[in-house]
């Protein structure tokens, strides 16, 4: 482990799927830490990698996924190299995932109690009646409203939002060190989203489990997460903390995203739009995979793939815009905006530190 | 929107649909519901699911046979037609764009006969040449070229799929269109691109909408007027840019509070405000009132002063 604050470290991964098309390469070369108690969100359209990448660290992917390369380290051990009946000890036990898709994430045929006991009686070899006596406790804690009758209730009984409830009792249960949620508000009202939302935060102080929180919704990805990675065709292109993609955002495709979600008070006859579609993964294009759908793009661009570039301790970004010899561009009006809002709170934040002294730890985390 | 002036293109009057009548799970899908749609508006319907949005739409293009109440298309009630040519000149001039452009387009047509599958039956098209030639205008108005025609819609990404729905709708040259949560299956970029197509097309040919979704801000940024429906009722009706800013009905401010806005500093500082739907339930006759100019709230006798009063305090009303 490079940084003992990391609890995951997903370095150089490379993931293909095998079609009769050829190579589908669908992860191509992602590297990302998750810090103990933290929500790293990632965001990308669907075909970006941000499921696939998650399935990966589950040991989860369909039969013709093939990991070129790469190395997922949990508390100094590479998932990637466990067999699949040590991956059966961590799934569920130390990492456990909320599925997008609370009806049929279910077993329509199993009392709901018995789906929650069951993490407790596989991974603990727990009784059945002690194991049904904790489901009750998370049943209780998820805000299950009358837990005590509707334990032996079936799924279909639920609505969404309780269902989804359900299914993070099962992945909380045992109290995993990291949880995966794979779009868990998507199929939800946004009503029942932020109490699910609420919860999510409420359960992680209360457990202390850091959360890969997966999403393509950009509003909710401002309210949960500490840091952010963007992923584009298989790759991260930009990552920072949530303040810094959201107000300093430096590639282009980020800038596309953020522009492209109209907020309450957007108007306008043109709602900025990202051209074209995302690039054919069996045969990703050469340079930076976004070019063809990028007004700033570079020449460069289709010739030579951008590597990071450095734009605080904490923020990085793939785009040969942060070269040194690249041209000045100005960034779409949204985010011109964005970014003199961050310059402001840049300044309040200078000016509370030499006032009250050095910001502490704490608050800078936040 | 010039309000003043324009025409009402549909009215709708105390409709009721209900399903499963008389027997034990009777539902009440929209419970007496009353609004006017304008000529060349977007009308935005929001509502969680199960507000009875949905069925609000399949009612007014004449899926279900209304349990009671009216639709006046118009002028002309969609539920009283008598002749064939009626009812066939009614379904030219309405159409519907779908939620779901997988499962909307039948899989093995090619597009062209899919787009032109309304022109056919409506004998819109001169001989095959005209035909043709119309179906490909119509692509390419939509974004995809001609080309496209003869290939089959597994080819195409949802995105595609749905400028597919939508040249389909406006084969037919309608008047009327009713988008069912139309981008609510496709991703963000997608989404705005398919937004702004739709704003084009209401330019270029005077279309009125009908935008049904869940997705608030997608909703105001497409909609010239909103209203708000709640377990088969309508709350509240407004201009969106004053329902967004001054939503005067408890249950539409709870939604908005709960609306994600992807600004960390807002979602920090957020509070959502909570709603209990059991205050509808109390037995007392409710009815739409105009609260301010064209802002109407559902509303009984004696809490017509205190919207009144929160019109006041918004300065929706200056008197």
């Amino acid at each position: 482990m490079d940084n003992e604050n990391n609890i995951l470290e997903v370095r150089n991964l490379q993931v293909n799927f095998k079609t009769y098309a050829g190579d589908v390469k669908a992860i191509r070369n992602v590297s990302f830490d998750l810090r103990k108690g933290e929500t790293l969100a990632i965001v990308g359209e669907s075909g970006s990698g941000k499921s696939v990448t998650t399935r990966t660290i589950m040991g989860l992917n369909a039969s013709n996924a093939d990991i070129v390369s790469g190395s997922i380290m949990y508390k100094g051990q590479d998932l990637l190299k466990k067999s699949e009946q040590e991956m059966e000890g961590i799934r569920g036990q130390d990492i456990a995932e909320i599925f997008q898709d609370p009806m049929t994430s279910l077993d329509p045929t199993m009392k709901i109690g018995r789906q929650i006991a069951e993490p407790l009686m596989v991974h603990k070899g727990m009784k059945k009646d002690k194991a049904w006596a904790q489901a009750l406790e998370m049943m209780k804690l998820v805000g299950i409203t009358d837990a005590e009758s509707r334990i032996n209730d079936y799924p279909h009984q639920f609505s969404g939002g309780m269902r989804q409830r359900i299914v993070i009792a099962i992945a909380l249960i045992n109290y995993p060190e990291v949880l995966i949620a794979d779009e868990p508000t998507t199929a939800l009202d946004v009503t029942i989203q932020a109490q699910i939302l609420n919860l999510m935060k409420e359960l992680q102080d209360k457990i202390s489990t850091s959360i890969i929180f997966i999403t393509h919704d950009l509003g909710v990805v401002a309210g949960m997460a500490d840091r952010v990675a963007v992923m584009y065709a298989g790759k991260i292109v930009e990552y920072g903390t949530v303040d810094e993609i959201f107000y300093n955002p430096k590639h282009p495709y980020t800038w596309g995203l953020l522009s492209s979600m109209p907020t309450l008070d957007s108007s306008g006859d043109e709602l900025p739009s990202i051209p074209g579609t995302p690039p054919d993964l069996l045969d990703p294009p050469t340079g930076d995979a976004f070019a063809a759908r990028n007004a700033y793009a570079l020449k460069i661009d289709t010739e030579q793939e951008p590597p990071f570039f450095k734009v605080s301790d904490t923020h990085y970004a793939a785009t040969w815009l942060l070269h040194p010899d690249a041209p000045q561009v100005t960034p779409p009006a949204q985010i011109v905006e964005r970014q003199k809002k961050y310059a402001k709170m840049q300044q309040a934040l200078a000016q509370a530190q030499q006032t009250t002294g050095p910001v502490e730890e704490e608050e800078e985390q936040q | 929107m010039d309000y003043e002036n324009a025409e009402k293109i549909l009215e709708v009057k105390h409709l009721k649909q209900y399903f499963n009548v008389g027997k034990s799970d009777e539902v009440h899908a929209v419970d007496d519901i009353s609004f006017d749609i304008y000529k060349g508006e977007t009308f935005g319907l929001v509502g969680e699911s199960g507000s009875g949005k949905t069925t609000t739409g399949r009612a007014i293009i004449h899926l279900y046979e209304p349990t009671s109440g009216e639709i006046l298309f118009d002028g002309k009630n969609v539920d009283s037609f008598t002749s064939k040519q009626e009812r066939r000149d009614f379904r030219q001039e309405m159409q519907m764009i779908f939620q779901d452009p997988y499962a909307s387009l039948n899989p093995r047509m090619k597009v062209k006969d899919i787009v032109a599958e309304g022109i056919d039956i409506n004998n819109l098209a001169k001989d095959d040449d005209d035909r043709t030639k119309q179906v490909e205008d119509l692509l390419e108005t939509v974004g995809l070229n001609k080309d496209h025609s003869s290939r089959y819609p597994h080819e195409f990404s949802g995105g595609q799929r749905q400028r597919i729905g939508i040249a389909r709708a406006l084969a037919v040259k309608p008047k009327f269109v009713i988008a069912d949560e139309p981008i609510s299956a496709l991703d963000v970029s997608i989404q705005a691109q398919v937004v702004n197509l739709m704003k084009k097309l209401q330019r270029e040919q005077g279309l009125t909408y009908l935008f049904i979704a869940h997705d608030l801000s997608m909703v105001k940024y497409i909609s010239d007027r909103i209203g708000v429906m709640h377990y088969g009722r309508m709350l509240e009706i407004a201009d969106s840019d004053e329902i967004y800013a001054h939503p005067l009905h408890d249950y539409t401010k709870s939604l908005l509070s709960a609306v994600p806005v992807p600004d960390p500093e807002f979602e920090r500082a957020r509070q959502e405000i909570a709603y209990d739907g059991d205050q509808e339930n109390d037995g007392k006759e409710r009815h739409l009132v105009e609260i301010a100019p064209r802002h109407w709230v559902r509303a009984a006798d004696d809490e017509i002063d205190m919207y009144t009063q929160r019109a006041h305090e918004a300065s929706l009303i200056h008197d």
